[in-house]
């Protein structure tokens, strides 16, 4: 078995590896629709514009290999801006149409510092995911757990029941969702110490 | 509820942690990996690595110390000193890095910072702010801007200034006051909720931790979302545990860590 990281040149991926060699999963790096065919496991990681993020994704040949790799049923994991490429649309810079594969929209967090200056955007820090809907990706990571968040813009799946965990930051958004062979976390489980590398290890182990 | 995050900082040089008095007396505090892997079990909330000779002397130590810390150390780490070109940005979040802080080029070519953001998206693009202030003690306060490590006085009013780098697409402020850092009698309170106020991007506080109510001080009333701290946690006056236990039983949200949720490998 193997985990292909997807390199879109979207930000540190090296941490992503490292952090899935350091639980005993190996990891690649890599484009290549071939080697994302051969692999058991998928990862989208993914840092800057969503706009940018697509148009890298569609330069490189990738969206077609990630449709792919989600139809064969391998599990999947979008991390941070990988988890709001997988919805319809974006309204960053936008609208971007994304990938999709789960029905919804990626909002921005309303300007809250009118009325309560103290919620900074972007949101980033340490905060609490509650969970919503098990999954076996967060085993031995309780409600309430603290995962690294940074972000200013949320998802907001369309069918309420995709979403895995819950988040509140001014208003309570979804912070990470599981539909089928996919989970998609809005947190970096590769910057959350030993329960966001709990994480990575469960999903290595997801079948 | 998100937390207050404690950040404690090393200065490097020439790839050996240092930590001076007011940038002068320098004095060797070990390995950045090594320390980097202590404050990640301790709990810290982030890292920051301040590259103190990046102006000077080869630079390629860091991104050296960058990689092997993020072979070792899952939590954020920050990386700043000499940074000039995008290119400088792209070695480093490629070693390992997951935002740079600007300084000096900020000041020299505001527009360095807007490029930066969009190539590299906001939340890695920190803003390092050195203020001094200018403003007599019966006056309102008001602070400039000094580059170079504190040795450049620029005129630009720090609070402006502060404004003006988020709408060039600053993800964050690193706000250092150069009267309290190195004398341990506290950060500059007036300073850090003038700036914290300003802005709407997140704000760190830098300069002056002698002891917790330091700390506390400046989340409270300072209204800063983090702390940045050297000498107090590298010579064990306090540990990060004391910190976070300190600041949650005075009623700040803060992630009180355990073993449990450190990493160890």
């Amino acid at each position: 078995m193997s985990i292909a990281i997807i390199d879109y040149e979207m930000g540190n991926l090296r941490s992503v590896q490292k952090a899935f060699e350091t639980v005993g999963h190996p990891a690649v790096l890599t484009r290549d629709p071939q080697v994302i065919d051969q692999a058991s496991h998928v990862v989208l990681p993914g840092v800057g514009a969503f706009g940018d993020c697509m148009a890298n994704l569609e330069r490189f040949g990738l969206i077609d290999p990630i449709h792919k790799a989600v139809q064969q049923g391998k599990p999947f994991l979008g991390i941070c801006l990988g988890m709001q490429l997988l919805f319809t649309e974006s309204e960053e810079f936008g609208p971007h149409q994304g990938l999709n594969l789960i029905p919804g929209k990626v909002k921005r967090f309303p300007n809250f510092s009118v009325d309560t200056p103290a919620l900074k955007i972007p949101h980033m820090g340490w905060n609490t995911i509650t969970v919503q809907n098990p999954s076996s990706v967060l085993q031995g990571i309780e409600s309430e757990t603290h995962m690294y968040f940074v972000h200013s813009y949320y998802v907001e799946p369309t069918d309420p029941d995709v979403s895995c965990t819950t988040t509140d930051y001014g208003i309570p958004f979804t912070s990470s969702i599981v539909k089928e062979n996919i989970f998609a976390s809005q947190f970096h489980p590769e910057k959350s110490q030993r329960l966001g590398l709990q994480l990575l290890r469960n999903f290595g182990a997801w079948q | 509820m998100l937390t207050k995050r404690i950040i404690p900082c090393l200065d490097v040089k020439n790839g050996r942690v240092v930590k001076g008095v007011s940038f002068v007396n320098l004095q060797d505090a070990g390995d950045p990996v090594e320390v980097a892997k202590i404050y990640d079990q301790a709990g810290a909330d982030e890292l920051c690595f301040l590259d103190i000779t990046a102006s000077h002397e080869n630079r390629g130590t860091i991104l050296d110390v960058v990689a092997r810390t993020a072979e070792h150390v899952f939590m954020p780490l920050t990386v700043g000193g000499g940074i000039r070109t995008l290119d400088d940005i792209r070695r480093l979040l490629k070693a390992g890095a997951d935002k740079v802080s600007i300084n000096t080029a900020a000041v020299q070519d505001p527009e360095f910072v807007k490029a930066a953001a969009s190539r590299f998206g906001t939340q890695c693009i920190v803003v390092a702010i050195d203020a001094k202030r200018v403003s007599q003690a019966e006056e309102q306060g008001r602070w400039e801007i000094f580059t170079h490590g504190g040795r450049t006085p620029t005129s630009l009013n720090a609070v402006q200034w502060a404004k003006t780098m988020e709408t060039f697409g600053a993800g964050e402020i690193l706000l250092t006051s150069m009267d309290k850092d190195g004398t341990k009698d506290g950060y500059d309170l007036a300073l850090t909720a003038a700036v914290s106020e300003a802005v709407t991007i997140p704000v760190i506080a830098s300069g002056g931790a002698g002891d917790l109510s330091h700390l506390y001080d400046a989340l409270a009333v300072g209204k800063a979302n983090a702390v940045l701290a050297a000498s107090i946690f590298h010579y064990h006056v306090y540990t990060i545990s004391d910190a976070k236990e300190y600041l949650h039983q005075h009623g700040l949200p803060i992630r009180v860590v355990t073993e449990r949720n450190a990493t160890v490998c």
